[in-house]
């Protein structure tokens, strides 16, 4: 599993591919600089201006394939850094890149019809690229250090974006969520400063090799896992996601939605991976959390009485099912963990494009019908809008039916549940699809309603409905070819 | 040689018209219908010379890999065939009924589009290859059939619409996990090579007649087997066209052809029959014939009455599927297309006098024959041929049964089948001669609920024309039953393929 994660690949000699990587990194942060003092009007800039990071991020991918996974030493005084790229890195990569890039062009049009002149907007620009950049360290960083920096700058920006609005309510989700942020990466901190007592080093490779089973272990262990998985809003602690969302500007909350949480999740993993690499117990022990998120989650999706609510419950839900994967990759037989490893990897990508579709189609169908609440969509099928019918299609992966990239995520778990002979997570599995289905299809029997009033409706402007259904439609169909990511997976320093 | 892209434009045909039919503005009704109706000719022609080529020995399978050990795959065989061939000649006949039934009705673009990603769903159903491609096509349907059921808007159909997911959903669930299950096993599954499963040897006997239980579950959500039949008559608060659709090829149907796929091309018939799976959807069926035309007896409206029938008559494919010999394979495969045309044909008549005379419920129908005389004669035909009386092809069907169930040596079966005749009798007759013998409003005693005159004809021919045709198809059947490409001559190939090594 360490091998998987990319963290037994030796520094390379001569480091010429760093220069690549900081162009990855650091193209973001000018271009959201750039943008602070030239603010966009328009999408189509932007779409022009990303194929900046984009491409510097095809020739990290270019020169990683070509090498089979690279990984480097970065010295800073007596600081080392240890970064590295392998298939996963990169998978993670383009997701990070394509969902940025798809809310940051939703932006221009959704600040200039829906906020008006409210609001920090000046500040949206240079946050959403250190969003960006901040979780593009995450994926690189091999040690601890790193992490830290890259889930500090991560949980900040995070907060700052929630701000923007500048309304009382944000204000004050936005001062809640810095609590808990700074709470968790207390948590995060001690730990690592009980691992580094311990053994004296942050490097995940090296740690992985020198940590020894014991109380000081399980501790740091449990520190680290309790900060980041209230981070990632895991079941139990996952009260304060929905009113984070209820006042966000869209954009920020398909973000947020769609990878924030997610950065947390993966630290928690490879940290799991590396240290308590046979901690079966423990790591069913986060399964069953993961269990109880799909089911409640499930529940408080079905009775919300918001859209946006409901959008964010689900996350809840579908976060679940990433904790699952714990408990199928962690001290399970070689072929069970191999299934869980590329349905866990296959249902995070599934869920971001899924749930950054659905975000942007939730956005547009409140401004286009006006309406918050699930009842205010009342016959709002008649006109059969775009917008409807990119929310139809990013549940569907969300519910996980075919031919979705939901479904073939779900389809592997399925597969690694039973062959491991974990029966209660069949149920969950079931449990979660009948739950998914059923706060979906309340939200679409809404829309169904003839004989309501018919809404009021907006002209939603056209970048906005094609980002939503652009999101949606890669969820749905990356179901079908799904071999084409586990097959990135599996390269580059992945497959062993 | 194998070609690929027919199967694929075959698909393709009613797939593509999805996107481009929700494209179109509301209002461009002329280009829709062209739209449509190109389509649905189109996909007649590829099955026709799938159909050929089948014949002449070609062979036509497309695949690709999803995740590792699964494959997305088409193949074409003659089974797959069969249901392909009904759907599309159905569904050209069901379009041109759709459009004159929805005239002037809101929402006719949300309508159109997933009907046709319903006759996708069932093209690919027909085509699959294997369980996988089978249960993702499977569950598409669901999902583009839900939209159609809840077309009306009013709060019975939407009631109808959540009754109708839970009972899907429930049962792709079900598929879905008894699917995995096979594949835990025995890793992908594709439709022929049944050797796969027997191989596995008496060891994994109970396991398999667990997963079996499962899968049929599943699949009897859809094909309405008792007590999985509560969705079926709720649903008729669709739109006519939905109905005839639903009941005579799509989403019923689908769960029969399922059925048909695990018995024959996933365990195997000699497996089955090893497992005394057989025994066990014998009576499933008859519990289900005896029951549905039972409720249909009690029936005051005419589409219910035709639900329960639709009940009924579905299971005489699992009838003759559970009958262990060629005969019994014939009479359920047969059955597969000889109940679709005959109850497509009934539905359409159904939609006729609702449509045009504003007639629900079955006394409203006194001497409707003298007013609509062609619908009254298609509603004549498809009630005998459900009764089993030649030439219709229902006869075929019944015959078939008879001959399997003396060959399996199940004589219980015969009786089973005359009481359901005499059931079905007692269901379709007297709204025979009501139609034709009671005098009614036609000859002037009393009114018709709500009379329209929608077209030169006794109805409009965009109503009449699809039910004519379909009525003839029926009796076609039955009397040519005997020359290439009947529907008997297809199954008895398929049933070749079965039996002989």
């Amino acid at each position: 599993m360490i091998a998987r994660l990319g963290l037994l690949t030796p520094p390379a000699t001569q480091p010429d591919a760093l220069g690549t990587v900081l162009l990855v990194l650091v193209t973001p942060l000018v271009m959201g600089a750039l943008a602070a003092i030239w603010r966009p009007r328009r999408g189509w800039p932007i779409a022009a201006l990303a194929l900046l990071p984009l491409a510097s991020l095809m020739v990290l991918s270019q020169e990683v394939l070509a090498s089979g996974g690279q990984a480097w030493l970065i010295e800073l005084g007596t600081l080392t850094l240890h970064w590295r790229a392998n298939g996963l890195t990169l998978l993670l990569l383009w997701l990070t890149q394509v969902v940025t890039l798809a809310s940051v062009a939703y932006a221009p049009a959704y600040l200039r019809v829906e906020i008006g002149d409210q609001g920090e907007q000046r500040w949206l620009w240079p946050l959403q690229g250190l969003l960006l950049s901040s979780l593009s360290l995450i994926w690189l960083a091999a040690d601890l250090l790193s992490l830290y920096i890259g889930l500090e700058l991560m949980g900040l920006t995070a907060v700052g974006l929630m701000l923007l609005p500048g309304k009382v309510e944000a204000l004050v989700a936005g001062m809640r969520y810095l609590l808990l942020a700074l709470v968790g990466s207390l948590a995060f901190l001690l730990g690592v400063a009980l691992l580094l007592g311990a053994w004296a080093r942050l490097d995940l490779g090296g740690l992985a090799m020198a940590a020894e089973e014991g109380m000081v272990l399980w501790v740091a262990v449990a520190l680290l896992s309790a900060g980041l998985l209230l981070k990632a809003a895991a079941f139990p602690l996952h009260a304060w996601l929905a009113p984070v969302h209820g006042s966000a500007w869209t954009p920020v909350s398909a973000l947020h939605a769609a990878l924030v949480v997610k950065g947390s999740f993966f630290i928690a993993l490879q940290l799991w991976l590396v240290l308590v690499p046979a901690a079966h117990i423990a790591a069913w022990l986060v399964g069953a959390m993961g269990g109880g998120a799909v089911v409640w989650g499930g529940l408080l999706a079905w009775r919300a009485t918001k859209l946006k609510d409901v959008v964010a419950w689900s996350t809840v839900s579908q976060l679940g099912y990433l904790l699952l994967g714990f408990s199928l990759m962690i001290g399970t037989a070689p072929q069970v963990a191999e299934v869980a490893w590329e349905g866990t990897w296959l249902q995070l990508v599934a869920h971001s494009l899924a749930k950054a579709g659905m975000f942007l189609a939730t956005g547009n169908l409140i401004f286009s019908t006006g309406e918050s609440h699930v009842k205010g969509l009342a016959g709002a099928s008649c006109r059969m809008p775009l917008s409807l019918l990119s929310f139809g299609i990013a549940s569907i992966s969300l519910i996980g039916l075919p031919p979705s990239a939901g479904f073939t995520a779900k389809w592997l778990l399925l597969h690694a549940a039973l062959e491991a002979g974990y029966w209660l997570w069949l149920a969950v599995l079931a449990l979660g699809t009948l739950l998914g289905a059923a706060y979906i299809f309340r939200v679409f029997r809404y829309s169904f309603v003839e004989d309501a009033e018919p809404p009021e409706a907006r002209r939603v402007p056209w970048s906005m409905e094609l980002l939503a259904l652009g999101l949606a439609m890669a969820s749905l169909l990356l179901g079908l070819v799904a071999e084409w990511p586990l097959t990135l997976l599996r390269t580059a320093g992945g497959g062993a | 040689m194998s070609q690929a892209w027919l199967p694929l434009a075959t698909l393709a045909t009613s797939l593509l018209v999805v996107p481009l039919i929700f494209a179109l503005p509301e209002r461009a009704w002329r280009v829709r219908t062209v739209l449509n109706l190109s389509a649905a000719l189109l996909k007649v022609v590829l099955v026709g010379l799938m159909v050929w080529g089948l014949y002449q020995g070609e062979s036509y399978r497309f695949s690709f890999t999803v995740v590792r050990g699964v494959d997305f795959l088409f193949q074409v065989d003659a089974l797959g065939l069969m249901f392909a061939g009904l759907s599309s000649l159905l569904w050209l006949a069901t379009t041109v009924y759709a459009i004159g039934y929805l005239e002037d009705s809101p929402n006719r673009k949300r309508f159109f589009g997933f009907f046709s990603l319903c006759v996708a769903s069932t093209v690919g159903i027909a085509l699959a290859g294997n369980l996988f491609t089978f249960l993702l096509f499977y569950e598409l349907l669901t999902l583009s059939t839900y939209p159609l059921v809840v077309h009306r808007g009013y709060a019975k159909a939407l009631d109808a619409g959540t009754v109708y997911l839970r009972y899907t959903l429930t049962g792709g669930l079900m598929l879905l996990l008894g699917v995995v299950a096979l594949h835990v096993m025995v890793g992908d599954v594709t439709f022929g090579e049944r050797e796969m499963l027997a191989d596995l040897g008496p060891g994994a006997h109970g396991l398999l007649t667990v997963l079996f239980l499962i899968l049929l579950v599943g699949l009897g959500v859809k094909a309405a087997l008792v007590p999985l039949h509560g969705w079926l008559p709720r649903a008729m608060v669709a739109p006519a066209p939905v109905s005839a659709l639903l009941h005579a090829v799509a989403v019923v149907k689908a769960g029969a052809f399922g059925i048909v796929r695990l018995v024959y091309d996933v365990y195997g018939i000699s497996l089955t029959y090893e497992l005394g799976l057989l025994t066990l959807l014998a009576i499933i069926a008859t519990l289900t014939i005896l029951f549905g035309s039972m409720r249909a007896l009690a029936q005051q409206e005419l589409k219910p009455r035709l639900a329960y029938s639709t009940i009924s008559q579905v299971s005489y494919i699992v009838l003759g599927i559970s009958l262990f010999g060629p005969f019994g394979t014939i009479a359920g495969l047969v059955h597969l297309m000889h109940q679709g045309l005959m109850k497509v044909t009934l539905f359409y008549c159904a939609g006729n006098y609702a449509e045009e005379l504003g007639i629900h419920r079955i006394d409203e129908l006194d001497g409707a024959g003298r007013r609509m005389p062609l619908t009254s004669i298609a509603f004549t035909v498809g009630a005998l041929g459900m009764i089993g009386l030649p030439p219709v092809a229902g006869f075929i069907s019944k015959w078939y049964l008879g001959m399997g169930a003396v060959e399996a040596n199940m004589p219980w079966v015969i009786a089973v089948l005359v009481a359901s005749s005499l059931l079905n009798s007692a269901y379709f007759l007297p709204i025979v001669y009501r139609l034709w013998f009671r005098p009614g409003p036609a000859h002037g005693v009393g009114e018709w609920p709500a009379e329209r005159r929608t077209g030169r004809f006794e109805i409009s021919g965009w109503l009449l024309w699809p039910t004519c045709s379909t009525a003839v198809l029926s009796i076609l059947a039955g009397l040519l039953a005997g020359l290439p490409f009947s529907p008997l001559d297809l199954a008895s190939f398929v049933t070749a393929e079965e039996y002989l090594p």
